[in-house]
């Protein structure tokens, strides 16, 4: 059984997109270690509606680790200190008692802060519409095996496809790049033989789009691939980079 | 253009002209070191790099490297700062596997840069601008490149800067050199941790190289024994070429 651990909070307030934010403590008692960061909020928020405070605006859905929507800078790390896990799966084992727990919104330019904890994270689908898809003709589905794949580009293709969207490259960029996720998701279709067809007029879309939406240069600090909790690779940022070389020296 | 107009193509640039300024850095390390091993030859050297057409175009080639390298650093720098935003975070730890030097490019790039100036000044500006200009440093022949040793080195302080210089210099290599592959896009799981390896070594080497060339000119420089040989030379040459060498000019003077 895991202990009961009391903590101090450090969270990050602020009202709406155009006011100043501040942090605010709050002392938490008891917390159960198997309770996860969210439900640790939603205990917060809960004690905070009892008082007639304000509860805390955070960004939540699937609570297992797949869609992408939870977010959070937990003690200087997006997702909070574990690896490969999202803040949904964070627990509160990995805190010790007495501990003081900071928690701030994704800061980047392009990710605007909506309210406290909750940041607009639309940019990403603005890329994702400006080429991050393979058109086809609606009908029925071909055989899944009538073209063949060989097992190691299906592997690449398929760890680029579990990039779940959420931003944390971005967030942990010093640069606010977010290279690994177009890269991810170049990346999933340009091994593929069925994305290969628009891997061109792809990249150039993807990398404008990313580029007009003010994110920054990416300089290979390699933070990004560090904490996504998909453990997305680098290598990923590279084929960007080929396929978009290779298609501007095509023109 | 898309190698200015992109984030993609601006770090092209970036690459090219980072690898072109790596072998620039080697080959001025090998050619330093033919100053300890002969200094007749390393005025060879000197006088085959002075005010010639060759020499010339290489200077220009490579300030255009330096500056292209620079001014585009300061732009991208500036963009990044915009992109990240005005509100820092409270508490920022840098992820394991993430090089300090890479976080740092710029600040190490500005100690290079303030290290440069003054080799510059105390070369550069001695020997190949004074034999544009027709002119001579301190009457000493512009293409008696071991004179200008011994009297940049013959100061406590070049020895200091100049090492500072170089730690900051081995710092910017070892992320510069396989960040420019990555950037080109000619990296992959397989290479990557190959080119991380090569980038060390190849910085560690040049950066040991450099240092220890500086600590033997600032010994020789120091040492009145080959402060006299040198004068020597300087005596027996006069204005023309510098036609003995430190070794035999004993010998001669004898
Ligand atoms: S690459 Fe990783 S960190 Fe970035 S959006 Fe995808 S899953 Fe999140
Ligand atoms: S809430 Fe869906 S990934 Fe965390």
């Amino acid at each position: 059984m895991d202990k009961n651990i009391s903590f101090k909070l450090k969270v990050w307030r602020q009202a709406g997109p155009k006011e100043k934010g501040n942090f605010e403590t709050y002392e938490m008692q008891d917390i159960p270690g198997d309770t996860s960061f969210l439900e640790m909020l939603d205990i917060l928020n809960e004690q905070l509606v009892d008082k007639g405070e304000e509860p805390i605006v955070f960004d939540h859905d699937c609570r297992e680790g797949i869609c992408g929507m939870c977010s959070l800078y937990v003690n200087g790390h997006p997702h909070g200190p574990a690896t490969g896990a999202t803040t949904c799966q964070l627990y509160m084992r990995r805190f010790n008692d007495g501990d003081t727990i900071t928690v701030e919104p994704w800061r980047s330019a392009a990710f605007p802060v909506i309210k406290d904890l909750m940041v607009d994270r639309n940019a990403f689908d603005k890329i994702q519409q400006a080429g991050g898809y393979i058109s086809f003709n609606c009908g029925g589905a071909q055989d899944a095996n009538a073209i063949p794949i060989s097992k190691v580009d299906a592997d690449e293709a398929m760890d680029a496809a579990a990039c779940i969207g959420c931003g944390a490259c971005v967030a942990a960029c010093k640069n606010g790049s977010a290279m690994l996720f177009v890269s991810a998701k170049v990346s999933q279709f340009a091994v593929l033989p069925q994305g290969k067809i628009e891997a061109v007029k792809r990249v150039k879309a993807m990398v404008r789009k990313m580029d007009e939406l003010g994110f920054g240069n990416c300089t290979n600090t390699g933070a990004c691939a560090a904490e996504c909790p998909k453990n997305i690779s680098l290598n990923n940022i590279a084929r960007l980079n080929r396929e978009f070389i290779c298609a501007k020296f095509k023109d | 253009m898309w190698l200015s107009k992109s984030s993609v193509g601006r770090k092209v640039v970036m690459s090219v002209t980072g690898l072109f300024l790596i072998l620039f850095v080697t080959f001025h390390v090998l050619m330093n070191a033919v100053a300890i091993i002969s200094p007749s030859g390393y005025n060879a050297v000197c006088h085959f790099l002075g005010a010639n057409w060759y020499a010339l175009a290489g200077t220009l080639v490579l300030a255009a490297g330096f500056v292209i390298h620079i001014i585009l650093s300061i732009i991208i720098t500036l963009q990044n700062k915009k992109a990240r935003g005005n509100d820092a975070y409270d508490v920022n730890k840098r992820p394991k596997n993430v090089e300090w030097a890479s976080q740092n490019m710029l600040a190490l790039g500005i100690i290079v840069v303030c290290f440069i100036v003054v080799h510059l000044i105390q070369f550069w500006y001695r020997m190949q601008w004074q034999e544009l200009n027709g002119t001579e440093f301190g009457e000493i022949n512009p293409a008696n490149g071991v004179a200008f040793l011994d009297l940049a080195f013959s100061q406590w302080y070049t020895l200091v800067i100049y090492l500072i210089g170089f730690a900051a210099l081995w710092f910017h290599m070892t992320h510069g050199f396989w960040s420019a592959f990555q950037s080109l896009g000619t990296n992959n799981n397989t290479w990557m941790p190959r080119l991380r390896c090569t980038a060390t070594i190849w910085a560690t080497i040049v950066c040991i190289l450099f240092a220890v060339e500086g600590v033997v000119f600032t010994l020789r420089a120091n040492c009145p024994e080959c402060k006299a040989a040198q004068e020597c030379v300087n005596a027996n040459c006069g204005d023309a070429e510098p036609c003995t060498t430190v070794e035999n000019c004993n010998a001669e003077c004898k």
